[in-house]
């Protein structure tokens, strides 16, 4: 069950991921991207880290995706016509195909013999929310602060970039 | 077949590499910044599963930083792209070449 989950979410994920980047339209983007965070939440779920699987959809979902479709919205883009892909382009990209093609025949080949940690054995020391408290409140505090002080700057910073001023001239 | 720490690590690779991709490829500049944060996401995953089968707390922690710290990035990272817009009127990456020459 728990890998017909996994295969589940993971294709959730990754074909949502294609399609944030073959969509021409942003707000098709963004949606597809919001299909991508419940797949990888629910990745995070089989991880056994259910704060983290209920954090993703709360802050990413919640928080993020809706900024960018605001934004999105807000500035009402046009789709811009497609150039064609230079020679210098076309080159690099088939280089990079190539090394891709590389890496991923060697993947294959290797799979089998890789090592692969048991599950089974390891207890899930993510799921409780308790080990969460106790890290957070000993060993990382003064990260936690640190960020705090981060959240605060980028909401100045923010109301800063958002602001006209009106005595400063044109500044190009 | 059982599911084990490299078919996690798998799909996070994949999932950035898409990422990567979309910021090379696409010139719409709020696309480019979506796929940045598919990448970000993708690199939760790879350290969620190390978490996982490692048996430690770690990357948790690590990933609820770097969910924070996403939510920071995205919010000034939009108000700048909606500061170039009020400027420019473009969000073509194309266009916005400023820096060239």
């Amino acid at each position: 069950m728990a890998d017909l989950l996994f295969h589940f979410f993971s294709i959730l994920t990754i074909g949502s991921a294609f399609a944030v980047v073959y969509n021409h339209n942003a707000v098709n983007s963004a949606l597809a991207f919001l299909v991508g965070l419940i797949g990888v939440s629910g990745l995070f779920v089989l991880l056994d880290s259910f704060l983290l699987a209920v954090l993703m959809i709360l802050v990413y979902a919640g928080a993020v995706v809706a900024l960018f479709l605001f934004i999105i919205m807000l500035l009402d883009m046009q789709g811009g016509e497609r150039k064609k892909f230079s020679k210098p382009t076309a080159v690099a990209a088939l280089m990079g195909s190539g090394l891709l093609a590389v890496c991923i025949v060697t993947l294959f080949q290797s799979f089998g013999s890789l090592y692969q940690p048991d599950a089974t054995t390891v207890v899930p020391v993510g799921a409780t929310l308790k080990n969460y408290a106790d890290q957070l409140f000993t060993t990382y505090l003064l990260p936690v602060q640190v960020v705090g002080f981060l959240l605060l700057i980028s909401m100045l910073g923010v109301i800063v970039l958002s602001k006209k001023f009106e005595g400063l001239g044109d500044v190009k | 077949m059982t599911i084990g720490l490299n078919d996690y690590l798998m799909v996070a690779g994949l999932a950035f590499a898409i990422g990567f991709a979309g910021v090379l490829v696409r010139k719409n500049i709020l696309v480019i910044y979506m796929c940045l944060e598919l990448m970000l996401v993708a690199s939760t995953i790879a350290l969620v599963a190390f978490s996982r089968f490692n048996g430690t707390m770690d990357g948790n922690v690590f990933v609820f930083f770097i969910l924070t710290v996403a939510a920071a990035e995205v919010a000034v990272g939009l108000a700048i792209i909606v500061a170039l817009f009020r400027r420019r009127q473009t969000v073509q990456v194309e266009e916005l070449n400023a820096l060239k020459n």
